[in-house]
């Protein structure tokens, strides 16, 4: 096989003096989903940040469909067909939700109403609230909402962190299966999860990060199959 | 009692006035607002960016009359604004590139902008003052009035005359259309959505691609071309004194915050709030009273809260008042 879609190699960089990312690797072949896992303040979302170029590496570098990316700005990676979802405030809390998707494909110059109908038959809620402020929405419709924003650049590679944050169970099985569905057409996935046992079951690949370091690294399946990281990580 | 003086009184001496002045508040909080929306700091130069703005207008309307340019009826100064607007903006525009951006890029705190825009008022100030002297200057040339008070005493009989003057209905006619420009760019331009993005979330917006240079490009020419209107409205409608202008920097504060910084329809609600409260309260109420009420129990004082050099000590008494009990203002704007 090819090399992988992305591969951001040996980050290694943080906020300020010290390092938060210790030589951190992480790849995602093209249309698989892959999964970050790790305790609180492992530096996930630093490493999302790191590859979405919102970070200065002080080594390492990050390369998309063989191009090297390491010194473009975010929005110069938007560009180049990424788009990132953050932990928090990642919509526009007073613009309506067709708004916030508009918002999302803003450098597309091109029609913009078939992405929209495909955002809208992913997440149909979001049709019915079409007109309403973003902020007026629950969690749950808000984070549907973030990944709507998203997908109107058609990017080339999703960038979740934390998607399921602070929605209920059914829910977040929902926005698996929606991130499932995005990823069956094409689009890699980088995910960084909290509900590590859920997440590594849709993910081809898993990241097990600690102190803004690999500690493993393998398949999805492979990763809970392994008794150190279940009783480490998955409580069991 | 004679309730049909009452009410002639009342709008000539209260409705009139305190809807033009409400109009030319709620221009110059509009574009204060905008700034907070997406500088994110007060600026204090807008006063006299609208001075600024006022004296090209000024100089320009001399250069048209010197030519014999008018407008007929209407000041020579409406066609003066575009001119004015757009020298005004080459100002504002090379001092965001010399003084602004410089702090931008070093991510200075709101608090440090203030600061700075302080001194940009300062030199504002003396630029107009250089550019155009301290005197007072009357540069309406149009027809005084639509409605003279003593044509409406003939007309209608009544002991209280009606005045409306030309400025005072070009104040509002004027701050509606831009109202309404201003509305639907913000509200269905792809460029005026940017704005509204970048100012609820700038982080995103800028993961969305929005350029947040250019954004900052839009809100500086939005807000001189609300101060230029503003200031040159309110001078056809007084008359220019540099210093008014600064004086009129409390008041538009004042109706911004009220309103809720950042919210567009805060800043105008606030503009009306203000100008009403400020006549209001300083309005010396006898008159209104002695018509309105029935006979013997006409008042003997003035019925006047303040007098007329306290009048922006009202500005001053809402603004506490909001800052200590809503500090967001009626529409939710972003908190001080
Ligand atoms: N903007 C910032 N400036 C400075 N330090 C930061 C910043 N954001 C995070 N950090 C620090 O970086 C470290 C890693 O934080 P990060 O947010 O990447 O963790 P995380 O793995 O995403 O945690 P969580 O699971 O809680 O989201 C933490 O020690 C945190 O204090
Ligand atoms: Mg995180």
């Amino acid at each position: 096989m090819s090399e992988p879609f992305l591969i951001a190699e040996g980050m290694t960089g943080g906020y300020g003096a010290a390092d938060i990312l210790h030589n951190c690797t992480l790849k995602v072949e093209t249309g698989e989903i892959a999964v970050i896992v790790g305790p609180n303040g492992a530096g996930k979302s630093t490493a999302m940040k790191a590859v979405f170029g919102m970070l200065k590496l002080r080594e390492g570098q990050v390369r998309i469909g063989g191009k090297d990316i390491t010194h473009l700005t975010p929005q110069a990676r938007v560009a180049e067909g990424m788009a990132f979802v953050p932990q928090t405030s990642n919509v526009f809390p007073t613009m309506t939700v067709e708004e916030n998707l508009e918002m999302g494909a803003f450098l597309r110059r091109d029609d913009i109403r078939g992405t929209m109908e495909q955002v809208y038959s992913l997440f149909p809620i979001l049709k019915d609230k079409r007109r309403q402020a973003a902020g007026e929405l629950s969690g749950g419709q808000r984070q549907q909402v973030a990944v709507g924003r998203a997908l109107m650049t058609q990017p080339r590679l999703l960038m979740l962190d934390e998607p399921t944050a602070g929605v209920s169970p059914i829910v977040m099985d929902e926005l698996f299966d929606r991130i499932i569905e995005v990823a069956r057409s094409g689009i890699s996935i980088l995910m960084v999860e909290q509900n590590a046992r859920q997440a590594l079951e849709i993910a081809d690949h898993g990241y097990v990060l600690v102190q803004g370091a690999n500690r493993y690294t393998d398949t999805g399946e492979a990763l809970l199959a392994d008794p150190e990281v279940r009783r480490t990580f998955l409580g069991g | 009692m004679d309730l049909l003086n009452a009410i002639v009184a009342l709008a000539n001496f209260v409705l009139i006035p305190a809807t033009a002045y409400g109009a030319q508040l709620a221009l110059g909080a509009l574009g204060v607002t905008i700034i907070y929306g997406i500088l994110r700091f007060s600026n204090f130069a807008h006063g006299d960016t609208m001075a600024f703005g006022t004296a090209t207008v000024i100089l320009v309307t001399w250069g048209f009359q010197a030519m014999g340019i008018g407008l007929g009826p209407l000041p020579t100064a409406l066609l003066a604004l575009p001119v004015g607007i757009a020298l005004t903006s080459l100002l504002v525009l090379g001092t965001d590139r010399a003084v602004y951006r410089f702090y931008r890029k070093q991510k200075a705190a709101p608090v440090i902008l203030v600061i700075v825009s302080m001194g940009v008022m300062f030199i504002m100030n003396g630029l107009t003052r250089f550019l155009i002297g301290v005197d007072e200057i009357n540069f309406d040339d149009g027809t005084r009035f639509i409605i003279n008070a003593r044509d409406f005493k003939e007309a209608t009989g009544l002991a209280e005359g009606l005045a409306l003057r030309s400025t005072q209905v070009i104040t509002v006619v004027t701050a509606v259309l831009v109202v309404a420009v201003l509305f639907w760019f913000l509200n269905r331009t792809r460029t005026g959505k940017s704005m509204r993005a970048f100012s609820d979330n700038e982080d995103l917006a800028l993961l969305s691609g929005i350029n947040p240079e250019r954004v900052v490009v839009y809100a500086w020419l939005i807000a001189t071309a609300l101060a230029t209107i503003a200031g040159t409205l309110y001078g056809l409608d007084k008359t220019f004194k540099v210093f008014n202008y600064f004086q009129l920097l409390l008041p538009i504060f004042a109706a911004a915050i009220v309103g809720g910084l950042g919210s567009p329809v805060g800043a105008i609600a606030g503009g009306f709030l203000i100008a009403f409260s400020e006549v209001g309260v300083t309005y010396a109420w006898k008159k209104v009273a002695g018509y309105a009420l029935p006979e013997g129990l006409e008042p003997d004082g003035l019925l006047q809260l303040l007098s007329t050099e306290y009048k922006f000590a009202v500005s001053f008494v809402i603004l506490i008042a909001v800052l200590l009990f809503k500090p967001t203002g009626l529409f939710k704007g972003k908190s001080v």
